[in-house]
């Protein structure tokens, strides 16, 4: 069953091993000349795959993969509902929702001090689960030390609270950053989001610089 | 609606709007029905490189008076006609801002008409909206200052992809340069890259940057400069394979932002909106996703002064005049700090 048809991917829902799964699968993109798609298609999603792995490893929940099938380009991996942040957020009482956006801080912080940047924050790509977050979409990620690397990843991510949660978004970021900072400390925390000032007032972030 | 304003002006006037954010000095007037009366350009164009922002402001000090006067001879108005001068307050090369601003107010004081600033991006989108008919798309803006893929969402235009460093615009346009093509009359450096890419037939593998929403050109251009200089290469498929490359990352942040936003209606404007690549790769992404594209036509596309007139007769009706001190050039000035009362009401969440 086709339960999303996302910008790159589409994801289904099936059962294969006696269990729920999601299999999503990376579709050609008629727009693109066939070497640069599927060059793309590949290496996202083996890259997805390892990346997804390796979140694992610095403790950032992420769905069991099952199967990765290079030929098709999809992965089958655990089903962990399909609940996603974006979409109730704002509708979560208060506690609950500043729980959730430090645990998110906490969680970026975990992948950022091992040297994994998402690459994709936002709150479509975060699944909450009975109260436990998911973190999906590891296409664009990578492994990196450098702050710059940290500082986009961190500014997409309040990007994506603005377009998105425009109302809240200043409050809900600085939860965010909350937990960050818990994990990676404090100076580094200063480190990054000087890191993001500068990102931002590059090309034609702000209106003042 | 302040009172001040003049009620009949309202019903029928016209708008002498300015623009002047980067190499042109463009000069439009639009009826407030929207009837577009006069669309007049006059290009800065350097002889070598780029756009040296004092020498077009030189430019724009120059031709203003004749600019403004040829597009009142061609809406067949005198000066004391016009209702409103709006002017592009930003975001732009700041001395270029400047010029245009200077003529606006200069004009709106001696004829003692009320001044609209309007924002350029916003105004690339109204118009597009205007000539084109569409009412709620994501609008990919490509330019040489502008890379910016944008819907409305909530109560204004928010930004859903934008370049991290330099325009699409620039970058073609720098490697152009970069590989010794020299400028032969009107023909722009982005169409002779497009033709040199028809011959292309081989693809070079080159930096795909896609960063969430976010684009970067910088490595793309420099990979492609690289290689050029190396040798090696034929120019024709650096040509086609930056393209398709450049491109390719164009439409499919473009595609996320219609996947996010569920719209159904995808705008190209902006000066490299003329590139049939460019186009086709969007026409196809839309198909696919049971959406329709719309290219704003070149005359509308590419910076002028119509857009800045339409956009202020919109914003004038909602937020009346700008006072003189609040008539500042804005030169970072964002889309998503604009506010839109004329789209107001409608129900447009992007969540």
């Amino acid at each position: 069953m086709l339960l999303k048809r996302g910008a790159e991917a589409e994801l289904y829902l099936d059962t294969r091993y006696g269990r729920k799964v999601i299999v999503k699968k990376r579709v050609r993109k008629g727009y693109r000349i066939r070497e640069l798609d599927e060059e793309i298609r590949s290496y996202r999603t083996s890259h997805e795959a390892v990346m997804m792995h390796k979140a694992k490893e610095c403790g950032v929940p992420t769905p069991v993969i099952f199967l990765v099938d290079l030929v098709d380009k999809s992965i089958v991996m655990e089903y962990v509902g399909d609940v996603r942040l974006k979409d109730v957020l704002d509708s979560l009482p208060e506690e609950e929702r500043r729980r959730i956006l430090v645990e998110v801080g906490r969680m970026i912080g975990a992948m950022h001090s091992n040297g994994l940047i998402h690459g994709d924050l936002t709150t479509s790509n975060i699944i909450l689960d009975e109260g436990r977050i998911y973190f999906i979409d590891f296409g664009l990620s990578e492994v990196s030390e450098e702050l710059e690397k940290r500082g986009v990843d961190l500014h997409l991510m309040r990007r994506a609270l603005e377009s998105t949660h425009h109302l809240h978004s200043d409050e809900y970021f600085r939860e965010v950053l909350l937990g960050y900072s818990e994990v990676v400390g404090e100076q580094e925390t200063k480190r990054v989001l000087s890191k993001i000032e500068e990102i931002a007032k590059r090309g034609r972030y702000v209106s003042e610089r | 609606m302040s009172s001040s304003l003049d009620a009949r002006r309202l019903k029928e006037g016209y708008c002498l709007g300015i623009e002047s954010t980067a190499d042109d000095f463009a000069v439009g007037i639009v009826s407030f029905d929207g009837e577009i009366l006069a669309n007049v350009i006059s290009a800065y164009s350097p002889e070598k490189g780029g756009i040296h922002p004092r020498e077009a402001a030189r430019h724009h000090a120059n031709v203003a008076a004749k600019v403004i006067g040829e597009a009142l001879e061609r809406a067949g108005l005198k000066a004391k006609e016009l209702s409103i001068v709006a002017f592009a307050q930003g975001p732009g090369l700041g001395p270029c801002l400047r010029t245009g601003a200077t003529a606006a107010r200069a004009l709106a004081s001696y004829l003692k008409i009320p001044l609209v600033g309007v924002n350029h991006c916003i105004a690339h989108i109204e118009i597009g909206r205007k000539v084109c008919k569409v009412s709620d798309p994501v609008t990919l803006y490509v330019s040489g200052g502008n890379t910016i893929v944008t819907a409305f969402a909530g109560d204004r235009y928010r930004v859903f992809g934008e370049t991290l460093d330099i325009a699409i615009g620039n970058c073609l346009d720098t490697f152009a340069r970069e590989v010794g093509l020299t400028q032969r009359g009107a023909v722009p450096f982005g169409a002779m890259i497009e033709n040199l890419a028809k011959k292309g037939k081989r693809f070079i593998p080159l930096p795909y940057t896609v960063k969430g929403m976010d684009l970067s050109f910088s490595g793309l251009l420099t990979r492609a400069t690289q290689l050029f200089k190396d040798g090696g290469y034929r120019l024709e498929d650096l040509c086609f394979s930056l393209q398709e490359v450049a491109f390719s990352m164009l439409t499919e942040v473009t595609e996320r932002a219609v996947a996010h936003t569920e719209k159904r209606e995808v705008l190209l404007t902006g000066g490299v909106a003329a590139n049939r690549r460019l186009q086709d790769m969007l026409r196809v992404m839309t198909e696919e996703r049971g959406a329709e594209m719309y290219v704003v036509p070149k005359q509308y596309a590419l910076d002028n002064g119509v857009m800045i007139a339409w956009t202020g007769i919109l914003r004038y009706r909602y937020k009346g005049a700008l006072s003189l001190s609040e008539s500042g050039i804005r030169p970072k000035w964002r889309v998503d700090e604009v506010d839109v009362p004329w789209r107001r009401g409608e129900r447009s969440d992007a969540s």
